[in-house]
């Protein structure tokens, strides 16, 4: 077996779901993910790295382009809407092949996935919702300030003298639709009939939005021994 | 875009829902067995207050039981569908007129005590059938489910 497993799909919406083990109480994301299929196989001599690039859900050849039609076709397939690339391990593309088909069985004894979408979406957001900072006081003489970030300063470009606040500095503006990764989620359970992932917790985005689930890339040392001492049995 | 989300999210949850629940309404007088797991051991206590809010739908279902302990009020929420809570007994129909008791919680002594119900109890005769109906075409659904996965089982068992 491969070390990634990879899909795309589309969230559902949340609900809750009771273990069977001890009746625990979870909140669980359900997606309904794939069958997704192979359109390229990129490998370490032709392109420098390894990685494979996954095609979901079909779509109205009106709605796409000619370029994209044509390389559907190359794989054999009807027009589809998304393409994503997944980087895999130097070696591990040798086991796919252009057109296979990938559906949510591959996530058969995976523990932990990161899922990566587009963040709803807040609009221009001042610095106490966009970044967490505390604003002003309410009274003591403040007016009309009470949710300004304080002194930008003054600090010259990455120094401490200077006539321009230091690059980077936070400050109001466009917060969300941006891509986000929320990593470590456990797979509560996989309906392979219905296409359907229960992954716990939240993930980014809307529902009905496009997601990437894979397996976890960053674990944790407590959850690296959990998948260890599983593996072993 | 999916267009059958709330089917599917229903679909997803359909079999971890009790098919044995009572008619709970607001006033109730209710018994909640509660399955209290320590470590290796389990063992089931009961909870016994009056039912002062419901909330939620499906498996999201819950109420807030309140009773006196100790001199000390406490509330409890039940996810009614949860295997933590292994039965729900009504022991009491009590009177309200509203939805949440809230207003219980300022009472003290004989105050507490709601009157039995007396509005309304055909409709809640007929609800108590129907939902008596219900989990028993849910009972029987499920126990022909159960029978041919062992009918199943047991022919892959000969093969």
């Amino acid at each position: 077996m491969p070390q990634v497993a990879a899909i795309l799909g589309r969230k559902v919406g949340m609900t809750r779901f009771f273990l069977s083990e001890d009746g625990k109480n979870v909140p669980v994301t359900v997606i309904q993910a794939g069958p997704c299929y192979v359109t390229e196989v990129k490998d370490a001599d032709k392109h420098e790295y390894s990685a494979i690039q996954l095609a979901f859900e079909d779509i109205d050849p009106k709605r796409s382009t000619m370029q994209m039609i044509g390389h559907d076709a190359k794989a054999g397939l009807s027009p589809k809407r998304f393409h994503r690339e997944v980087r895999l391990d130097a070696g591990d593309e040798a086991e796919y092949e252009i057109g296979q088909a990938i559906t949510v069985e591959t996530f058969e004894g995976v523990m932990y996935v990161d899922v990566v979408g587009t963040s709803k979406g807040k609009g221009f957001q001042g610095v106490m919702k966009r970044h967490n900072f505390k604003g002003q006081l309410a009274s003591h003489g403040v007016e009309r300030k009470h949710r300004s970030a304080g002194s930008i300063g003054g600090g010259g470009i990455n120094l401490g003298t200077g006539p321009k606040p230091k690059k980077g500095k936070r400050m109001a503006g466009h917060m969300g639709n941006a891509t986000v990764t929320s990593r470590n989620l456990d797979v509560v359970k996989i309906i392979p009939e219905q296409n359907l992932l229960l992954i716990k917790g939240t993930v980014p985005g809307p529902n009905d939005g496009m997601v990437l689930i894979r397996t976890s890339k960053r674990l944790g040392k407590s959850k690296q021994l959990k998948v260890s001492t599983a593996k072993k049995g | 875009m999916i267009m059958n989300k709330q089917e599917i999210l229903e679909g997803v949850v359909a079999d971890q829902l009790k098919n044995e629940l009572p008619v709970l309404t607001i006033g109730d007088t209710v018994n909640v067995h509660r399955r209290i797991i320590e470590g290796e051991k389990e063992r089931i206590q009961v909870y016994q207050g009056v039912v002062i809010a419901q909330a939620g739908s499906g498996i999201n279902q819950s109420i807030t039981v309140r009773r006196i302990v100790a001199n000390e009020g406490v509330e409890i929420v039940f996810p009614v569908h949860s295997p933590r809570v292994a039965k729900i007994e009504i022991v009491r129909r009590g009177d309200a007129r509203r939805a949440k008791l809230y207003y219980l919680r300022k009472r003290v002594g004989r105050k507490r005590r709601l009157r039995d119900r007396r509005r309304g109890l055909d409709a809640l005769l007929v609800q108590e059938q129907t939902q008596a109906d219900q989990n028993r075409k849910a009972q029987e659904a499920a126990a022909a489910v159960a029978a041919t996965a062992v009918a199943e089982g047991g022919d892959e068992a000969a093969e």
